[in-house]
């Protein structure tokens, strides 16, 4: 074990940092099979049904059956399609998902190197690459020359700029009160208050906007069926529809670590429960935001289009407005 | 090292994942080409006419929209970062450059431009 540990330590930085990042790449791609499993079996018991449990033990087997399926299937790309962009959109969409993980911080800096990248702009790094994302959907939908991905896709893109606005305000508040942009310093700044009670409108309106960001139901649209078929993908087979199915999952599951370090404290312990090591305690919280996903999911019936933008804009733009400058005000007078 | 050095690696290794999922389907799917399949998706009848080049001016006008509302937005940034030892000075620059914002969003709003036809 010591042999192990001094060869780590005489290994050049570049190499352990390589290490880090395939094994948190595997881990995450691990973490989007069983998010799917996890959400096929809770829907399964929220409808009273068993779910999966056909492919080894509980249905534990199930991702890696779906993935030889989705692997082994025919790749049709339609005649019409502009081929190089139809291939190119997938891969877009797949990069920027796994892209944001380089700078999600999973314990504090202080206990140990619990981040790819530890760096002083954390939130605008993120939405930056998030941000990113919607050229996939867009160009997925365009590049296949069919109708149903055109509308689904332009759709989709009108939906997300619109949400990301909202979304961009409600972290100002927090930014606010926590005075620095860095990831680790924002979930330090949560030590006494996690900042989902003191900015509990902020709260409300990342948790709705980013419902909308990653196009899960409620705010499906992209893929209402009955209207769309299967909104931008419709034209894409095999792996290639398998990558958005990818991209979609991690993106829930960025969605859930932001909400974590920004809102539910990160790795801190509630009650002063610190026996239990913070690392777990993230996750903890990770998975029941993911949880809370697919509750909705099962829960909610989809919104309507135009209330849909017209919620966006009409109501989620000015209270997050008036949260940012409520929250200046608090820190302007608070003496 | 700059802490944008892992940054940069982990990019390239998520990269290289990216490109082994996208080029994967080309080597191992099997391909049985039918010029039926390579039709693009219409119901199951045969596409009646090419894909339209228009469709509605709204959403051109919502990405426009977007684009000046949400610099706004990235001005808030550095502001907030800074709010602790700007007080009640920043908070009245805020307030005076919210004020301007919403004149403009008024005028969108009676203009129907958050109206969705």
């Amino acid at each position: 074990m010591q042999g192990a540990i001094d060869t780590l330590n005489a290994a050049p930085l570049w190499l352990v940092v390589l290490i880090k990042s395939a094994v948190l790449l595997l881990v995450v791609v691990t973490t989007f099979a069983y998010a799917m499993l996890f959400e096929r079996k809770v829907m399964g018991w929220m409808q009273l049904r068993p779910g999966p449990n056909r492919v080894g033990p509980w249905g534990l087997m199930q991702p890696a059956a779906d993935a030889a399926k989705l692997i082994l299937k025919e790749d049709l790309t339609p005649k019409t399609a502009d081929r190089l962009i139809y291939r190119l959109a997938p891969f877009i969409s797949l990069l920027t998902a796994f892209s944001v993980y380089a700078i999600i911080p999973f314990g504090a800096s202080a206990s140990g190197p619990w981040a790819i990248g530890n760096v002083n702009a954390g939130i605008l790094f993120l939405l930056a690459i998030t941000s990113l994302g919607v050229y996939g959907i867009s160009l997925g939908g365009w590049a296949s020359g069919s109708k149903y991905p055109l509308l689904g896709s332009v759709r989709s893109t009108a939906q997300m700029i619109s949400y990301e606005l909202s979304m961009s305000l409600s972290f100002v508040g927090v930014l606010i009160i926590a005075g620095t942009t860095s990831l680790d310093g924002i979930v330090n700044a949560q030590l006494h208050w996690w900042f989902f009670i003191t900015q509990c409108v902020g709260f409300v309106i990342y948790v709705i906007t980013a419902v909308a960001e990653t196009n899960r139901a409620p705010f499906d649209l992209v893929e209402a069926e009955t209207e769309l078929v299967a909104g931008f993908h419709t034209e894409y087979s095999g792996l290639r529809f398998g990558l958005f199915f990818i991209a979609e999952y991690v993106n829930m599951l960025t969605v859930s670590c932001i909400a974590t370090l920004l809102f539910l404290g990160g790795w801190n312990a509630p009650f002063g429960m610190t026996v239990v090591p913070g690392i777990v305690w993230f996750l903890i919280k990770v998975a029941t935001f993911m949880f809370f996903y697919i509750w909705l999911r099962s829960t909610l019936p989809r919104m309507r289009y135009d209330r849909l933008m017209a919620f966006g804009w009409k109501v989620l733009l000015p209270v997050a407005t008036l949260n940012v400058i409520a929250t200046a005000i608090y820190v302007a007078f608070k003496g | 090292m700059n802490p944008y050095g892992p940054v940069a690696i982990y990019l390239c290794v998520a990269l290289a994942a990216a490109l082994l999922f996208t080029f994967l389907p080309g080597l191992v799917g099997r391909s049985k080409p039918n010029p039926q399949k390579d039709e693009a998706y219409e119901c199951g009848v045969e596409p009646t006419s090419a894909v339209a080049g228009r469709f509605p001016v709204r959403f051109y006008l919502i990405a426009m929209l977007f684009v000046i509302f949400d610099v706004e937005a990235a001005s808030f940034y550095p502001w907030a970062v800074r709010m602790h030892s700007l007080r009640v000075f920043g908070l009245v620059e805020m307030v005076v450059f919210v004020i301007v914002l919403g004149i403009g969003y008024a005028y969108v709003w009676k203009k129907g431009g958050f109206q969705w036809r």
